[in-house]
């Protein structure tokens, strides 16, 4: 294993910041058009929850949004330095 | 069965002669056992097996069915999955001790009674330790030895379990159990701790990131997943596996987040997909007992090849932390293209296997009206794919490049993942191959429009959150660090509470010896004023003592004589 990077390494299309932005543009962008097709399919779902435009999209966002909001929360209480229970 | 016998003992006795094998006879011996054991399998058909009466109790040590089958299918298809990922090792503990966990699991699923179960539920943990053992560092060591502790532990609580119920029902027969009696009661915390119920779940985390890089594979597939066969068959239908369940989807999602370990976040994702599994089984319907025991198997396979794909970054790399990784799809594309159906799948994407397995627990809670039920699990299921389907390859593989350039994965694990990729594609793109192999009968069509549409767009607008909070930092970074968690209370709190009690427990016997001391001296001086320089013995020289004897003893016979 080498580490640092390398100036003759090749390149990546990765590695490209305007290519990441182009990435993520489509992405979203796909996200969009996922929308969209919610009122193109017939729901049947079990719960009256499920037939509101886009639930499961704004669930998903929603859900992830709260997860990573209140597990960043819940650093102040439990984080601790790495070698805690070695010390 | 032509040999009356657990499929289990060909893994078991067929790891002893492995230390007395090298070099290509040894792989090649290392795959057969699996396949020979699969061969038994196929050749079986359903009955019980392997009768015997010990001390008049009657023990059926096969019992091969539709559950059983099903069980027996998956641990072999882990079981060699893992030894060609670890074909390149030499440590033969290692081989011997997978083997034996291996072959224990499988002797556990077929038990027929309780005994016999309890004997392989020991054997697992005993096997087992091994691999966290194998690492051969001082935190690996500490590590395996809390898990050997509770592991034993719930075996205890099996083995009282299961002498009440025997009193109760005069039966040692492994069938319903249920939480009517005592034992009962015992028996399903017995099972709880291995299935890592919430609070008695921290060993998994503790233990499975300390483990060996091939031995952590096989960990992740066998003593979790022997639990959910043996509450599917002592508890289906039990309500509270219901809430239990559910919460064991929720919690450990949080964690998984802030956890910088990737094998820990692995361990964490683990516990929340068990959860799916405990609600199936709670539900206790067909579609929701078929749909448990599905999402074990697909779990099995697809958490095997995310482990793999950790271990191979461990091997190569060295570390697993998220904080010291990333930009590795540079020299580790095959590993990284692996561990991404691995995460597609966990994250049950449409043609993966998650999706037409974890989708079954889901519509069974949705059929029964349960809607608090589902909506936790829908949430867990966003929540999976944020912190397993996500966060995993893109800290390892992509994100900030950490300039860490190694080699890619040896070829052997490069053929395991491989495997277990094309199983989790071919699972999810062809259900109903695998559906026929369930044990319980119920219909089930997952590729619905409204179904997948749902899927993908809860999925895609998950990624979504992702990539937002991330481009606007606020996602919080991968640190390195410890997060507390249940197993603070035995590992911190008990540990200054059994400091406190030996620091009490040494003042007593302080005192204690102390006033044992003084009576002692006592005693001793009082000894010493009869016997010592001053006392009446002393004081005689040799003939006088002589005399003096002699005349005690004439005395007595004399007196003696008159009798």
């Amino acid at each position: 294993m080498t580490k640092g990077p390398d100036p003759t390494e090749r390149r990546y299309w990765l590695d490209d910041r305007a290519n990441v932005d182009r990435l993520v543009r489509g992405f979203y962008a796909f996200c969009a058009l996922l929308l969209l097709l919610d009122l193109f399919v017939p729901k049947h779902g079990a719960f009256a929850i499920e037939h509101l435009f886009g639930f499961y999209a704004f669930f998903g966002f929603a859900a992830c949004v709260t997860l990573v909001l209140v597990a960043k929360q819940l650093r102040r209480v439990l984080m601790r330095t790495e070698d805690y229970y070695e010390r | 069965m032509s040999v009356e016998l657990t499929p289990g003992l060909i893994l078991i006795l067929g790891a002893l002669p492995v230390p007395l094998l090298w070099g290509r006879v040894r792989s090649i011996y290392l795959l057969a056992l699996p396949v020979l054991a699969f061969a038994l399998m196929l050749d079986t058909p359903n009955g019980v097996f392997g009768q015997l009466e010990l001390f008049g109790l009657q023990l059926t040590t096969a019992r091969v069915d539709g559950l059983s089958r099903f069980f027996g299918y998956a641990f072999v298809v882990a079981a060699l999955l893992g030894a060609i990922y670890a074909l390149h090792l030499k440590d033969t503990v290692q081989h011997v001790a997978g083997l034996v966990y291996a072959g224990s699991a499988l002797g556990a699923v077929f038990a027929g009674d309780l005994l016999t179960l309890f004997l392989f539920w020991e054997l697992i943990s005993l096997a087992s330790v091994f691999l966290i053992w194998a690492s051969r560092t001082p935190q690996a060591y500490r590590a395996g030895m809390r898990y050997l502790v509770v592991q034993i532990g719930s075996g205890l609580l099996l083995l009282l379990g299961l002498l009440l119920h025997f009193h109760e029902t005069g039966s040692l027969a492994f069938g319903h159990i249920g939480l009517e009696s005592p034992g009962g009661v015992l028996i399903f915390f017995a099972f709880g701790i291995k299935c890592a119920f919430p609070l008695l779940h921290n060993w998994l985390q503790d233990a499975y990131p300390e483990g060996t890089v091939t031995g952590t594979v096989l960990l992740s597939a066998f003593t979790t997943k022997v639990a959910v066969y043996a509450l599917a068959r002592g508890y289906a239908g039990t309500e509270l596996l219901v809430p239990i369940g559910a919460v064991m989807t929720a919690f450990p999602i949080f964690y998984a987040v802030i956890e910088n370990d990737l094998r820990r976040v692995l361990a964490y994702s683990l516990n929340n997909q068990l959860g799916f599994m405990v609600v199936g089984i709670g539900i206790g319907t067909e579609l929701a007992m078929n749909g448990a025991v599905a999402h074990a198997f697909a779990d099995i396979v697809f958490k095997a090849l995310l482990f793999m794909a950790m271990g191979a970054v461990l091997f190569r790399v060295g570390t697993v932390k998220g904080s010291e990784l990333g930009g590795l799809y540079k020299s580790m594309p095959w590993t990284t293209g692996f561990c991404i159906v691995g995460a597609a799948s966990i994250s049950a994407f449409p043609l993966f296997s998650g999706f037409v397995t974890k989708s079954m627990v889901m519509s069974a809670a949705m059929e029964q009206d349960r809607f608090w039920v589902w909506i936790v699990l829908l949430f867990a299921s966003a929540g999976v794919f944020h912190h397993a389907g996500i966060k995993i390859p893109y800290f390892a593989f992509f994100g900030h490049d950490s300039g860490k350039r190694c080699r890619e994965a040896p070829l052997n694990m490069l053929i395991a993942m491989g495997l277990a990729a094309a199983l989790c594609i071919g699972i999810g793109s062809l259900p109903e191959f695998f559906y026929a192999l369930l044990p319980f009968q119920s219909e089930y069509h997952p590729y619905s429009p409204d179904h997948v549409t749902a899927q993908v767009q809860l999925l895609f607008w998950s990624a979504l959150a992702f990539a937002i909070l991330m481009r606007t930092g606020i996602y919080p970074p991968e640190l390195l660090s410890t997060n507390l968690d249940f197993d603070w209370f035995y590992r911190r709190l008990g540990r200054s509470a059994a400091g406190a009690v030996g620091r009490f427990a040494a003042r007593i016997w302080q005192a204690f010896a102390g006033a044992a001391a003084a009576q002692t001296s006592r005693i001793v001086e009082k000894l010493g004023s009869h016997y010592g320089s001053g006392g009446i013995p002393a004081r005689m020289t040799q003939t006088s003592s002589m005399v003096f004897w002699t005349t005690v003893l004439l005395a007595a016979y004399l007196l003696l004589s008159y009798f």
